[in-house]
């Protein structure tokens, strides 16, 4: 296949439709309405469900009831909708039913802007909606790798019987960049056993999220942490740039991510021995990844267009070894390179500190500057 | 000791092969079970069995999917229109029924149940009326009358404070997309057969694809009204009746040439 | 390496697809691009512009604080984005559209009465051509004839009709050659 010029939202859309996508709900929301543009026009045309719900809840709920058939599934939204769409989420990951969620993330709280950001992080890798469960988050920084993610969502998404997001920020829903689609898959002709599609020559099949007497409930919340543990020692996924001689580390996802890169390239102009460590799983998290990297990194700084909520799990891993530095943008501004270099170079400068929080010393710096 | 035969051929009732042999949750007098077993039955006529999918709601029929032998799904409160939408569109020929309480469908749920009925959304909604949530104890619902004691209404419903009830049929009955709404009741033999000739009906509309269909059962619900079955069943007649006339609310003309 | 350009104007001026144009012939090139439209309440607010990176490696940032080239298709572009070009850059602006010259002393920039040539030429609509030849032919980032290659290999096949009067108006604004305005 040759390279497309592709925008991002229509890319994710069509690599879905390529991989074998059978159903497809959804509501429109800024920035992620061409999405459900593209499945409006493309899945009638292949004899394949589209429904534009009354709400996200609508949407989640037909994604739910689709999944207990077994099929290939998914749903897309922005942030506000995705709040409204945590209840199925809980109740998807409860009925271990695959389905895929793409979340184009915008500027909030609230009703917030349509501008790009980041803020979604917890609510995704963290769990928005009630109970004990984790969904797979494939964060991409390209429009290549938001197609080559998305179709490895709904693999992921039915290898594990797991929730798979795609978490992208409103410019990469925007932006184009060339591009290649893979192949049309066949879609499948054939149910999973368990699936509820009709009891005929078997036993019923019943999906639930209920399991009213409680060792039954803590058997099926073990169940689900087993399976966890299965994804985390299976599905890491990360980029490195520039890690060989590294001193400095820095660690940003998806858009944050790609700017960073830019800012990394330019302090090795300048000859600072920095790298970059691009999460792809958020959830899972490269937690041992990042602990290997304090043997040989003096300090870490994080970047994420948000308040500094993948910083926590950053922190984690180094388990106060180094110092982690943070700067964000937030309400939907994009950081511009030379903002997070002129942080790489406060790292290079020996001035990454162990004192307080990193958000509270972010912070203070930029109210300092203003 | 006189040993009797019985041949199959002398059975004259028993219990539908869609029904689970179990005893269920619901309380003595109840008549979820009316309306369970009027359903299995239709479902056992049809030969639908193996075709159907049921979506189970919340509320005291949380646990319709223990009682009816067949593939059953179960949808966060409220939800189950749009849960029955998504397995319909990828399972067209199959039946997709939602089994609803008044709380469910009529509140948390109105959204989904307009929006399905308004896409002409090909599945068939049962609606259990009894104006009031059972499975809570027994507050007021969306269907609770002006009047009418609850813990959570409890010197009666006021309308001024608490508004008036839905008519769920009447309001559905105006959308387009929906091709049979109608609205029995289950407080006597005759009306429990109308009831379940209202099943068969509802069920053939989605069988031929002619688009939403409903039928409210107006119920009792002894337990939380403080009475017994019998004074239930009466109140039902006298004070429910009047405020949610049985009748069929829309039969869109595709529906009225059918044969059942 | 990499060279970033802004196109910047009136939304309905063809602003996102001169940009496209330029992504579409860059991929074809082999390189790699990435095409960013205004993103925020701009996008609402009768101004459109858009970022196009061309490079020759992996693209971080898509958007950049100071390019190494804009097109400013009328005075609100003009005087937002004159200040931000890299020292040395290009900057092309409508003359047609503005009532001032550039006041940058460093910059390589070039007056194109793009409106009246496009008129002059058939069509009102292809302003966006002159200007997009006016920078290609002074900035070293592609040549005017893959642009040409790429409006043909991507322009629908109802537009074809199309194809000589944009490339007359690319080949037209490519007369224009910057000098350092002193």
């Amino acid at each position: 296949m040759a390279r497309e010029l592709l925008k991002g939202n229509e890319a994710i859309a069509e690599a879905a439709i390529r991989a074998g996508l059978q159903a497809y709900f959804g509501y429109p929301i800024t920035p992620q309405t061409e999405l459900l543009e593209w499945m409006a026009h493309r899945m009638p045309e292949l004899g394949r469900a589209f429904v534009q719900a009354e709400s996200e809840l609508g949407a989640i709920n037909m994604v739910y009831g689709a999944a207990c058939t077994g099929a290939r599934v998914m749903t897309s939204s922005s942030s506000p909708g995705i709040s409204l769409m945590m209840e199925g989420l809980s109740y998807i990951a409860a009925t271990e039913v695959p389905a895929v969620l793409v979340d184009v993330m915008r500027g909030g709280p609230g009703l917030g802007n349509i501008a790009p950001a980041q803020s979604d992080y917890n609510q995704m890798v963290h769990g928005g909606g009630h109970g004990d469960y984790h969904t797979i988050v494939l964060a991409p920084a390209t429009i290549q790798e938001a197609i080559d993610l998305t179709v490895l969502a709904f693999d992921l998404a039915e290898k594990y019987r797991s929730i798979a997001v795609v978490l992208l920020d409103g410019s990469l829903g925007q932006m184009m960049e060339p591009a290649e689609l893979p192949p049309m898959r066949p879609v499948r002709q054939t149910f999973p056993a368990w699936a509820a599609t009709g009891a005929a020559g078997r036993e019923r099949n019943v999906l639930t999220s209920i399991y009213l007497d409680p060792p039954k409930e803590e058997e099926a919340n073990l169940r689900l942490l087993r399976r966890w543990q299965e994804i985390q020692a299976n599905e890491v996924r990360f980029r490195e740039y520039f890690m060989e001689d590294a001193r400095f580390v820095v660690v940003g996802f998806g858009s944050a991510g790609r700017v960073a890169l830019s800012a990394v390239r330019q302090a090795r102009a300048e000859g600072i021995p920095v790298g970059l460590l691009r999460p792809i799983s958020l959830s899972p998290f490269p937690t041992r990844q990042i602990a290997a990297l304090c043997e040989r990194a003096e300090a870490f700084l994080v970047v994420e267009m948000n308040a500094g909520q993948m910083l926590e799990d950053v922190r984690l891993a180094v388990n106060g070894k180094r110092p982690v530095e943070f700067y964000g943008r937030m309400g939907g501004v994009m950081p511009f390179p030379d903002e997070i270099l002129g942080e790489i170079r406060r790292l290079a400068a020996g001035e990454a500190s162990f004192e307080g929080h990193p958000r509270d010393r972010w912070l203070q710096r930029l109210t300092g500057s203003n | 000791m006189v040993v009797e035969q019985i041949v199959p051929e002398e059975i004259v009732y028993q219990r539908p092969r869609s029904l689970v042999e179990c005893a269920t949750h619901y309380c003595p007098g109840c008549t979820h079970g009316v309306a369970h077993r009027i359903i299995a039955e239709v479902i056992d006529e049809m030969g639908l069995r193996e075709h159907t999918i049921g979506v189970a709601s919340v509320g005291c029929s949380v646990f319709a999917y223990n009682y009816f032998d067949f593939d059953w799904v179960q949808a966060p409160h409220g939800r189950a229109p749009a849960m029955a939408t998504g397995v319909k569109r990828v399972l067209p020929d199959r039946m997709v029924i939602t089994y609803q309480g008044d709380g469910d469908m009529a509140s948390i749920g109105m959204t989904e149940v307009v929006h399905a009925a308004a896409r002409g959304e090909n599945i068939t909604v049962f609606f259990i009326n009894n104006a009031n949530y059972g499975m809570t104890g027994g507050q007021m619902a969306p269907t609770t009358l002006p009047g009418q004691k609850t813990t959570s209404s409890p010197h009666g419903r006021d309308v001024e404070l608490a508004g008036y009830p839905i008519r769920a049929s009447e309001l559905l009955a105006t959308l387009e997309g929906a091709a049979y709404v109608v609205r029995r009741s289950l407080h006597d033999p005759k009306n429990i057969r109308l009831a379940k000739k209202a099943v068969r009906t509802a069920l053939e509309v989605q069988r031929q694809g002619l688009g939403f269909s409903m039928v409210e059962m107006l119920s009792i619900c002894p337990t939380n009204w403080g009475m017994s079955p019998n004074q239930a069943l009466q109140w039902l007649a006298e004070k429910m009746i009047p405020y949610y006339p049985v009748g069929d609310y829309r039969v869109s003309p595709s529906v009225a040439q059918l044969k059942v | 390496m990499q060279t970033e350009i802004i196109i910047a104007g009136f939304g309905g001026q063809g602003v996102l697809f001169a940009g496209q144009l330029l992504a579409y012939a860059a991929m074809d090139e082999g390189r790699e691009v990435t095409w960013i439209p205004s993103y925020g309440p701009e996008m609402r607010g009768g101004t459109a512009n858009c970022t196009v990176i061309i490079a020759d490696e992996e693209i971080g940032s898509p958007l950049v604080r100071h390019p190494a080239a804009v097109i400013a298709m009328n005075l609100p572009s003009l005087d937002k984005y004159e200040a931000l070009i890299q020292p040395g850059g290009v900057l092309v602006v409508n003359a047609s559209m503005v009532n001032r010259k550039p006041a940058r002393g460093d910059l390589r920039a070039v007056m194109v009465p793009g409106n009246e040539i496009a008129e002059a030429m058939g069509d009102r609509r292809m302003t966006n051509m002159v200007l997009l030849g006016a920078l290609l032919v002074n900035l070293p980032v592609l040549p005017v004839e893959a642009v040409e290659r790429a409006l043909e290999a991507h322009l629908p096949a109802r537009h074809h009709r199309l194809l000589p009067l944009n490339f007359q108006c690319l080949r037209k604004g490519a007369e224009f050659v910057a000098e350092t305005v002193r």
